[in-house]
């Protein structure tokens, strides 16, 4: 429900994808999907394709992200065990 | 049966306590102290990438009584067998079990073999015991007597990967990654760090349950507390990710070969550099330590520098969506 | 462990920390509805680099946990039937019905197989045409597509074995009953996946009718931390909006193909959920026409009395108005080992967490 994992799509036959994520490889639903393509990563939840990441805006999070990196924080907490 | 025992069982555990076959062995042992451990094994299925489950029922023993320090001598091997169960499986876990053994120095000195009724059993369960030679001066490091804060913890590398090689072969799910059962024998490893560093505190296997279970375990009832720290601890890429997929927690996944270290916190780096050059040692890592804080409880920075409280799992993981 | 990806950045992550930190002046509380973000929240160990008035809730998201004890129950009476295969998710084997669980039913001898995707389900029933195979349909608008891809894929197929037993819920009827009451809420974390499927628009209404903000999230300690930041700033300075951090997997329209293909198999009915009762058009059953593989239908499961102990509070919890300690089957009735209501089953939920931490 929750645990999606964004995978690589390799290939493309019919309602199958095989995909990668990181080593792993599985062949993929993608029946929920419309025109997925190699290349295409796509959020792998419990067997299918639920969406396509768009990497415009994947690569809009990851560039919020570099310039964070980029700054220290100001204050600098301890870490406090819960 | 007897033509079983007789060209299976002694053909491949042969040796001469084993030869005479007598109702019980007849052996020597040096006036010290003895260890003594026994575990059945029951895996499904019975061959997984790295193993099966006759390399496991030797490994799971030896590795019982390293970790207590003990040099492992002899073993008993029983089987219990299903109706039906083909005799080349059996002469394959057979010949594996006889493999592992003689890589060990270590003789099957007694055994036995009972057939049970298909549906009453699964292929094979196995049940070995074994008989080690407890040097006086290691015998503090079962209970882990001597440990306090100050102290490290090590692991000798990456965690998850016989339960996980195991999960991915048995269940349909058809994920495939090429995740290897760690199963192993760790004596030769622990003889060289007990050898650099007889003052190891603690040792323990970390097998049904994972690391995690070994160190709530440890410090259940005790004046100290676990600090581990995110960073530090092994795991391979693959494993990750399929414990990602999965929704599991390599924390707490079964490991064959895998020991977890109490040793004094000025020892950690010479401790860590031996295991590094044995090959079960290469992605050895200091995870923790042990502190005056939290006692009772094992804390773990995480990668993010928050925190997270460990502890026991109620029951086994399961594969979940949510 | 070894980080594998750049979401887990641990320079980005304090720098958000800090800005919450400075940002945040009053105490808010903030609900996050999905385990998924429960779990995130705690394997990430979140809660320790927020400050202490930022207070994180669990609602009612995790679908194991609501899948009320009659359903169980009826799941146990379907995999004692001779000739039934059950087909389940992990999550509920170790989910308590009425007298068992499925892992006991198990160890009982019942044919209860664990699958990664209903697809395996499919493929039982391909292999075994002997058997009924029946697929335990639970989760919200993320997995009830597969679900209703299986039973089109086994019309199309004349798989006449297979059926499913549907416990498949939807969304906005459950957030609609927590808000309906007197709700110490200050924002919605709203599930990532869910939301991926269904769209944005289903969560308007918190902010035009109940002047709550909502962040559609995803799971990385990043889009965590960004949601919470975007919550905190919605509260202090307004207005509250409906606002997706989830760009890159949720569209704001949704996944139609999917949205059509529930259109299609599905229709919605009052459902029962553990600890909020029942939820006028909150599930999910199959349409008439596919009443061929309705498992309720064709084995006529019989309707359960559901004998869920007297005391439970746990709708009150989930809603966040009551803490586990309140409960007074908490600890002595109620443990991790036996426990009764949705919030100790999951082990991420309120009062399992709560458990563990006043342990010792």
């Amino acid at each position: 429900m929750c645990l999606g994992v964004p995978a690589r799509v390799i290939s493309i036959e019919g309602d199958l994808a095989s995909v990668m994520i990181g080593e792993i490889t599985y062949q993929a639903n993608v029946a929920l999907l419309e025109e997925v393509v190699p290349g295409d990563y796509i959020i792998l939840h419990a067997g299918f394709g639920i969406e396509k990441v768009d990497p415009a805006e994947a690569e809009e999070t990851m560039r919020l992200i570099r310039t964070m990196d980029q700054q220290e924080p100001d204050n600098e907490d301890g870490i406090v065990p819960t | 049966m007897n033509g079983l025992i007789r060209d299976l069982f002694f053909r491949y555990f042969d040796n001469p306590v084993l030869a005479r076959a007598a109702d019980a062995a007849s052996l020597e042992l040096p006036d010290t102290r003895i260890a003594f451990t026994t575990d059945a094994f029951v895996v499904d299925p019975i061959f997984f990438p790295g193993g099966d489950i006759g390399k496991l029922a030797v490994c799971g023993t030896l590795n019982d009584l390293a970790v207590a320090g003990a040099t492992p001598q002899y073993l008993s091997v029983s089987f219990i067998l299903e109706e039906g169960m083909l005799i080349s499986d059996l002469e394959r876990i057979v010949r594996s079990m006889a493999d592992t053994a003689n890589e060990a120095e270590v003789s099957v000195v007694a055994g036995d073999t009972k057939v049970v009724p298909k549906g009453k059993g699964d292929k094979v369960f196995i049940t070995t015991s074994g008989i080690g030679i407890l040097p006086e001066e290691y015998s503090p490091i079962g209970e882990g007597r001597n440990i306090r804060p100050g102290d490290a913890i090590l692991v000798n590398g990456t965690l998850g990967d016989h339960g996980i090689a195991v999960l991915l072969q048995r269940e349909s799910f058809r994920l495939h990654a090429p995740i290897q059962s760690d199963c192993a024998n760790l004596y030769p490893l622990i003889r060289e760090v007990l050898k650099g560093c007889p003052e190891v505190r603690f040792m323990r296997d970390a097998t049904r349950g994972g690391m995690a279970t070994v160190l709530c375990e440890l410090i259940e009832h005790r004046p100290f507390g676990i600090e581990l720290n995110e960073e530090r601890i092994p795991v391979n890429s693959a494993v990750a990710d399929a414990c990602e997929l999965l929704g599991m927690d390599p924390l707490y996944v079964a490991n064959e070969g895998k020991v977890v270290l109490v040793v004094p916190g000025d020892a950690a780096s010479q401790v860590l550099e031996m295991m590094h050059r044995h090959p079960l040692g290469t992605t050895a890592s200091i995870v923790g330590r042990i502190t005056e804080e939290h006692p009772g409880k094992v804390i773990m920075k995480t990668d993010l520098g928050g925190s997270r409280w460990i502890d026991y799992l109620t029951g086994d993981q399961l594969p979940r969506i949510c | 462990m070894f980080q594998h990806n750049n979401l887990r950045n641990r320079t980005a992550i304090r720098q958000l920390a800090a800005e919450i930190r400075t940002i945040s002046r009053k105490p808010v509380r903030l609900m996050e509805v999905c385990g998924g973000h429960t779990m995130a929240i705690h394997r990430f160990g979140l809660t320790a680099l927020l400050p202490e008035w930022v207070e994180l809730v669990s609602g009612p998201g995790c679908p194991v946990c609501v899948s009320g004890q009659r359903y169980l129950d009826g799941c146990i009476w379907l995999s004692r039937l001779p000739g039934v295969i059950i087909a389940t998710y992990g999550d509920l084997i170790r989910v308590p019905a009425s007298f068992s669980s499925l892992e006991k039913e198990r160890s009982r001898g019942g044919d209860i197989r664990i699958v990664y995707s209903v697809t395996e389900a499919l493929s039982l029933a391909r292999e075994n045409p002997g058997k009924s195979i029946v697929f335990l349909g639970i989760g919200f608008e993320t997995t009830a597509p597969a679900s209703a891809f299986a039973i089109r894929e086994a019309m199309r197929q004349n798989l006449a074995n297979f059926f499913l037993f549907s416990a498949h819920k939807v969304m906005p009827p459950a957030l609609r009953a927590l808000v309906d009451e007197e709700l110490r809420i200050d924002g919605f974390i709203a599930p990532g996946h869910v939301s991926s499927i269904t769209g944005t628009g289903i969560y308007r209404f918190l902010p035009e009718e109940y002047g709550k903000g909502v962040v559609v999230s995803g799971f990385e300690p990043m889009d965590m931390m960004l949601s919470v930041l975007g919550l905190v700033k919605m509260f202090e300075s307004g207005p509250p909006a409906v606002e997706n951090q989830y760009k890159r997997v949720v569209k704001n329209e949704g996944n139609r193909k999917a949205l059509d293909l529930l259109d299609e198999v599905f229709e919605p009915s009052d459902d029962l959920w553990r600890g909020l009762g029942m939820i006028p058009l909150s599930g999910l059953q199959l349409q008439s026409t596919f009443q061929q593989h309705d498992a309720r239908i064709h084995f006529k499961v019989p309707e359960m009395e559901s004998t869920e102990p007297k005391g439970c509070i746990c709708g009150e919890i989930l809603k966040g108005l009551k803490r586990p300690a309140e409960c007074p089957l908490f600890r002595n009735v109620c443990t991790p080992d036996n426990p009764v209501g949705a919030c100790m089953v999951s082990g991420e939920g309120s009062c399992a967490i709560a458990y563990k931490y006043t342990r010792h």
